[in-house]
C-alpha cells in the first residue's frame, strides 16, 4: 500500500504501477464528465475539442455560477459545489473513454463492473474511489474551472478543472484485474447466511 | 385564534428550506456518525467515515452544500389545528420558492423532463417538486419539511409483491438482499427505509417515509419496531461498509413503516437515504416562522 502523487497527464506505466489499496493524490488537471456527456460523445458521435489523452476524468455534474470571463474564471464559470456521482450508471462508457479518448484514470464513487475492469487491464487504466457525498471538501481541492465544452448539456457539460492536492483517493480497481468492490461484494454475499440466521430466517 | 398562512411567507420558507437542507445535516445524523465511528473496526472504513465527518464541518465552515446532488425536491406539509390555508396558493408558493432557491443561490437543477431530458434549470417540472399534504391534531400551525432526495440512493429502490405464504421471512430476506444489491452505489452508510403492507404505491411511499425519518425514532407499531431492530443488526453483519469499500458501518439503521394490507398480499418496498441524510423544517405559528430539522 503505497501513496502516489500524480500530475496529469500521466503515462501508461505510471498507471500500471498502481495497485488496489494504494492511495493517490492528483495534481494539475481533471476533467468532469457525466451520463449526458458520454451519451453525446459515444452514442451520438459528438466530438470534443478538449484533449483527454493521459488524463483523469471524474463522474460529476457541478453546481456552478455564471460569471464574467477573467483570469480567475477563464471559462466564465465559478464553482459553487463540485462533487461526485455514482459511477455504475456510466459503466458502458469506460471502454470508449480509454480506447478512443486515451483517458487513464476514472475517479468516481460506488465502483464499476467487469467491463470497466477489463478495459483498465487492456488499455492501462485505473479507478480511484473518492468518498461520495463529500462535495464541500472536494470543492476546496478545485482551484478553477479552466474550460468547458458541450455546454448545451449543462450541468452535464465536459468540464476542465484546475486542481490542487485532489485526494487522497483510493485505488479501488487497478490494471491487474483487481477490484476492491468485487472482493467486498463476495465477502458480503458469504455473510448473507449469517445475517439471515440472525433474523431466524433459513437461507 | 386562527392563523392565516400568507403564501409569500411560504414561498420564502420553501426557498430557505431547500438551501438549509443542502448545507447542514440534522443533529440526529451527526450523532449517528459518532456512533458508527466509535464501533468501526475496519481501517479503510474509519478513514472513509473520517472524510464524511470532515465534510460536514467544511460545509458549515464554508457555507457550502454538503453534496453536489441537489436531488429531487420533496416538501412534506403538515397542517395542524387553527390554521386557514389556501391549498392551491400554498402549492404554487412552494413551487416558486423551490425555483427561487435554484436561481438565486444558485443551485444545480437536477430535474429534467423524463422523455426529452430537457433541464429547465428551475428544479421544477411536471409533478416536481413533490408536495405531500397531511393533517395533524397535535399542534397549532403549519409545518413544512423539506427533503432533497439524492439520486444515488433513489436509483436503488425496490418493490416486491410477496404473498402471504412467504410470510415475514420474505420481508427480512428481501431487505438483506437489497442491501447486498445496493453495495456502494447508495452512498452507505445509509438509512434503509422499509415499507411493509398497503397497496403497491403506498408500500413504496412508506419506504421513503421510513428512509427519511430522524435517527432514533421508531416505528409506532410494536411488531414493526421489533422488525427494524432485528434488521438494523442483521444488515450491519454484511460488511458492505461505507461507500461499499468494506467495514462494519453499512447502515445507520433500518427503519420500518407499515400499513394494513389485503388478505392476499404481503408487499415490501425498500428505499434508502444516503449518509448525507439531509432534512430541514419550518413551523409557522402566530409568533412567526421557526426553522429546524
Amino acid at each position: 500500500m503505497a501513496h502516489y502523487e500524480l500530475t496529469l497527464p500521466v503515462t501508461e506505466d505510471a498507471v500500471r504501477a498502481l495497485r488496489v489499496n494504494d492511495t493517490v493524490t492528483l495534481q494539475h488537471r481533471l476533467f468532469g464528465i457525466r451520463d449526458a456527456t458520454q451519451i453525446a460523445m459515444f452514442d451520438r458521435g459528438r466530438a470534443t475539442r478538449l484533449d483527454l489523452r493521459g488524463h483523469a476524468v471524474i463522474h460529476t455534474a457541478p453546481n456552478v455560477k455564471k460569471v464574467a470571463v477573467s483570469d480567475e474564471h477563464p471559462a466564465g464559470y465559478a464553482s459553487v459545489c463540485i462533487g461526485t456521482t455514482t459511477s455504475m450508471r456510466m459503466e458502458r462508457f469506460t471502454e470508449p473513454l480509454l480506447r478512443d479518448c486515451g483517458v487513464r484514470i476514472v475517479v468516481g464513487k460506488g465502483g464499476m463492473a467487469r467491463g470497466s475492469l477489463d478495459a483498465f487491464r487492456k488499455y492501462g487504466g485505473v479507478y480511484l474511489a473518492i468518498v461520495g457525498g463529500t462535495a464541500a471538501l472536494e470543492t476546496t481541492w478545485i482551484e478553477a474551472i479552466e474550460d468547458v465544452d458541450l455546454d448545451d448539456l449543462n450541468p452535464e457539460s465536459l468540464w476542465q478543472f484546475r486542481i490542487r492536492d485532489f485526494g487522497p483517493l483510493l485505488v479501488a480497481m487497478d490494471s491487474h484485474g483487481q477490484s476492491l468492490y468485487d472482493s467486498v461484494n463476495e465477502a458480503a454475499r458469504d455473510r448473507r447466511a449469517a445475517a439471515l440466521a440472525a433474523l431466524n430466517v433459513a437461507r | 385564534m386562527t392563523l392565516r398562512i400568507d403564501p409569500k411567507r411560504v414561498e420564502d420558507a420553501a426557498k430557505e428550506l431547500y438551501i438549509r437542507a443542502l448545507k447542514k445535516l440534522p443533529p440526529d445524523i451527526k450523532r449517528g456518525f459518532d456512533t458508527l465511528v466509535a464501533r468501526e473496526s475496519d481501517s479503510t472504513a474509519q478513514s472513509v467515515l473520517g472524510v464524511m465527518v470532515k465534510n460536514i464541518a467544511v460545509a458549515e465552515a464554508t457555507d457550502n452544500l454538503l453534496c453536489q446532488d441537489t436531488g429531487l425536491p420533496i416538501y412534506n406539509v403538515t397542517i395542524g389545528r387553527n390554521v386557514v390555508v389556501d391549498g392551491v396558493a400554498l402549492k404554487a408558493a412552494i413551487r416558486r420558492g423551490c425555483e427561487r432557491a435554484t436561481r438565486e443561490h444558485p443551485l444545480r437543477s437536477s430535474v429534467v423532463h423524463p422523455l426529452t431530458r430537457v433541464n429547465e434549470h428551475t428544479s421544477c417540472g411536471e409533478g416536481m417538486p413533490v408536495i405531500h399534504i397531511d393533517f395533524s391534531d397535535t399542534f397549532d400551525g403549519l409545518r413544512i419539511e423539506m427533503i432533497p432526495k439524492g439520486s444515488g440512493s433513489e436509483n436503488n429502490s425496490w418493490l416486491r409483491m410477496a404473498i402471504p405464504a412467504e410470510g415475514i421471512d420474505a420481508i427480512k430476506r428481501f431487505v438483506v438482499d437489497c442491501v447486498l444489491d445496493a453495495g456502494g452505489k447508495t452512498c452507505p452508510p445509509t438509512i434503509v427505509g422499509v415499507g411493509v403492507g398497503g397497496t403497491s404505491d403506498l408500500c413504496v411511499h412508506l419506504a421513503k417515509r421510513a428512509a427519511t425519518r430522524p435517527l432514533g425514532t421508531h416505528c409506532a407499531d410494536a411488531q414493526g419496531a421489533a422488525l427494524e431492530a432485528g434488521l438494523s443488526k442483521a444488515v450491519n453483519l454484511l460488511g458492505v461498509g461505507p461507500q461499499g469499500l468494506g467495514g462494519d458501518a453499512t447502515a445507520f439503521a433500518v427503519h420500518v413503516e407499515l400499513a394494513a394490507t389485503h388478505i392476499t398480499m404481503n408487499p415490501v418496498a425498500v428505499n434508502m437515504q444516503c449518509h448525507s441524510a439531509r432534512r430541514a423544517s419550518a413551523v409557522f405559528t402566530e409568533a412567526g416562522v421557526e426553522y429546524g430539522y
